[in-house]
């Protein structure tokens, strides 16, 4: 069963902490990151909160909240075949158009920054691979955001764009040979 | 937590006392290593001058300095060989976002290879320790055992789901792993890496004021590490920390007070946004108006740098056993190193900074197994008490209350001002470390720490200013973790410009772009 664990869980605590220490394959991550207080930044959160609301998936389908970490979400990627990350993007785009990005055109690299709290994605990504974790298929779906101001919700702009971002979601997982089902609506 | 308790006098139970001290250790410990190898190492050490290294000539450095078991050529072949393949992966662009092969590294490509390789063991040895964390407060960051009164975490030696026997035993081998680390890795590297960067000894130190208030209380009343402060690098003198005495200025600072020429003591503090800087794109900032989001926090009319080397140099300067005895270890090592005798004056320096920030390292690590015995010591007693609950209620809470909690975070001196009015919160002020250290000007034109630090720093570029973000870096400053948007055009998120209209000749450190989001203030709450 997929999870979504809070933001900033480590591995001791969640189900799907221990299948990584179990060694157990995690054939897929979906991996949404972002800050859930920052209206538009917090994207990826709301999208794979959506998802687990509205769709089954299978076992080997796993499911993370990254929220704000940044390396600490290496540890996550050790057996992951295939890595599907949603973030809100800076693409230089109207607000709310989506960007689908594939293997090395997601961006890894160590950057130049004030604090270590910057360590972001694209960091934690070279990380993996000169760690030798880096997934065998990575895609990411992002977002560019229109509102960057604290808040819980996301704009107009962005919201309507969070089912068509989870239908992307869906073909990949087809892609990869994942079949997801809609949850039973209670009665 | 501590500013509710102290409000409501309680009294937390002498577990909880032991299991905070463990857990803020254990912070220390992880921090400070972190913030070597994944955030400051790379302002000494050329990541793309590791690929020209000689994997046996760094496996003769690193056996030389320490007997770290991973030292062999092989070893270090095979980190060379991963980091190869991905600057050639076709990614080498993005390396552009840093300043590799900037004028101002100076390690040789052996010594460059074997600290990528501590970079990532780094990584691994992270996830391992933070562990502690988990095990005593559900996870990490953002613990969730902490409450007012005590802890959360239940002690119950028959219960799986409690602290028991089996996490003592298991925290002591974390904390036994974490020592070696720090013992065998870290401070063999800052030692092997000091000595090429000893003119920094004499850069970045700053008006010399040192703020601890102090931490880590034992079960005797005193704080393992000292309260007090320094003025003006003088260390024969260490004076008492009286909270009263602090006060926050707005004169160069986005806020408005009624009265802006004097500062304004916590309880009475007033956090009233008022932006009156550039708009976009921030082409000009006016130091002389107001320019920042900081305020200025002052001891008296005293700025104050606070972390690491504060903390260092109070216990030093009064006379506490483990850390005079390891500071002077690591000046002897590199006097040795140097052929000349360095002295404690060398710590008022951006290396002095880095050098601290170790040595509390390896004081720290090595006292976590202390706090754990005495832990078990206590539960062997019979004593499982974790919470004081008496004031839990806030019908037993008197009419009015005021008072302040303290703490020593990794980054430095933390306090919080609570005033307590009929049940609920009159007014919360909170002075985290990197507004004491990143404060602006004050009333009297006085600048923070970091401002006096800067001044005089030679630039050998000042497009890739290399040289201000090692003494920034140095203080390990806090912010925009609530932020990580991903640029996926490759641009530079964070852009770090010298302005030479700065009427204060020092280069003035800003940021564009998304940092802006920084304003709202960090979300980690570690500051």
């Amino acid at each position: 069963m997929a999870k979504v664990s809070p933001a900033d869980s480590n591995f001791t605590n969640n189900a799907y902490a221990d299948r990584v220490l179990d060694g157990s394959p995690v054939q897929t991550l979906i991996l949404g990151v972002g800050n859930l207080l920052m209206s538009d930044e917090g994207v990826g959160v709301h999208v794979i909160q959506r998802l687990v609301a509205d769709y089954q998936l299978p076992e080997e389908v796993q499911v993370l909240d990254g929220g704000t970490l940044g390396m600490d979400l290496l540890y996550y990627l050790e057996g992951t075949e295939n890595l599907l990350l949603i973030d809100a993007v800076q693409a230089s785009k109207e607000p709310g158009t989506l960007v689908r990005l594939e293997g090395e055109d997601v961006p890894a690299f160590m950057s130049i920054k004030i604090s270590p709290h910057q360590l972001g994605v694209p960091d934690m990504l070279a990380a993996a691979h000169l760690m030798d974790v880096y997934p065998q298929r990575i895609v990411l779906w992002g977002v560019q955001p229109e509102l960057m101001e604290i808040g819980l919700d996301l704009s107009p702009t962005v919201e309507v764009k969070v089912d068509t971002i989870i239908e992307n979601i869906l073909d990949q997982l087809q892609a990869w040979g994942h079949t997801l089902t809609p949850q039973e609506m209670p009665v | 937590m501590r500013a509710v308790e102290d409000a409501l006098g309680v009294t937390i139970p002498n577990n909880a006392r032991i299991l905070r001290n463990i857990l803020e250790g254990i912070q220390y410990v992880q921090d400070h290593v972190i913030h070597f190898y994944h955030l400051h190492a790379l302002d000494w050490v050329d990541v793309v001058s590791a690929l020209d290294a000689d994997p046996a000539g760094t496996s003769e450095l690193a056996q030389s300095i320490s007997d770290w078991p991973k030292s062999s050529t092989t070893y270090f072949q095979g980190v060379k060989d991963r980091l190869a393949a991905y600057v050639n992966s076709g990614q080498l662009g993005p390396f552009g976002n840093a300043y590799w092969g900037h004028p101002a590294y100076k390690l040789p490509p052996e010594a460059n290879l074997m600290a990528v390789a501590h970079y990532l063991e780094a990584l691994d040895w992270q996830r391992d320790v933070i562990r502690a964390h988990a095990l005593l407060g559900s996870k990490n960051p953002h613990l969730q055992t902490y409450l007012a009164g005590g802890m959360a975490t239940p002690i119950d030696p028959t219960s799986q789901a409690a602290i028991n026997a089996d996490t003592i035993a298991m925290l002591k081998d974390l904390f036994g792993r974490a020592k070696t680390f720090v013992d065998k890795v870290y401070l063999p590297d800052v030692l092997a890496v000091a000595p090429f960067y000893l003119e920094w000894a004499g850069i970045g130190g700053g008006d010399g004021n040192f703020l601890s208030y102090g931490d880590f209380p034992e079960a005797d009343g005193t704080q393992w590490l000292p309260s007090g402060y320094i003025i003006g690098k003088d260390l024969s003198k260490v004076y008492p920390v009286d909270q009263n005495e602090i006060t926050e200025h707005v004169s160069h600072s986005w806020y408005e007070y009624d009265d802006e020429s004097k500062g304004l003591h916590p309880y009475d503090g007033e956090t009233r946004p008022k932006y009156t800087g550039p708009e976009p794109p921030y082409n000009y900032l006016n130091v002389e108006d107001k320019y920042t989001w900081m305020k200025a926090p002052r001891v008296g009319k005293n700025p104050m740098e606070v972390g690491p080397l504060a903390r260092m140099l109070v216990a030093y300067a009064s006379g506490h056993k483990r850390v005079v005895e390891t500071v002077d270890f690591v000046l002897g090592a590199l006097s040795k190193a140097a052929g000349a005798s360095i002295g404690a004056e060398a710590l008022f320096s951006t290396l002095g900074r880095t050098a601290a920030r170790c040595i509390e390292t390896v004081v720290t690590a090595e006292k976590l197994n202390g706090w754990v015995d005495e832990l078990a010591a206590s539960i062997a007693s019979g004593d499982y008490e974790i919470h004081a609950n008496e004031m839990w209620d806030p019908n037993n809470w008197p009419a009015e209350a005021k008072c302040w909690g303290f703490t020593e975070a990794p980054r430095g001196s933390l306090g919080h001002w609570i005033h307590i009015k009929d049940q609920k919160i009159e007014n919360y002020q909170a002075i985290v470390p990197s507004t004491w250290n990143c404060s602006p000007r004050d009333s009297l034109n006085q600048p923070g720490p970091y401002e006096a630090a800067l001044v005089g720093t030679p630039i050998a570029d000042e497009k890739m200013p290399l040289e201000v973000l090692r003494t920034i870096h140095s203080f390990d400053p806090c912010m925009a973790c609530g932020v990580h948007l991903l640029d996926v055009d490759g641009n530079e998120i964070n852009q770090i410009s010298l302005d030479a209209a700065d009427h204060f000749s020092n280069p003035l450190l800003r940021m564009r772009g998304k940092s802006n989001i920084t304003e709202s203030g960090p979300a980690c709450g570690c500051s």
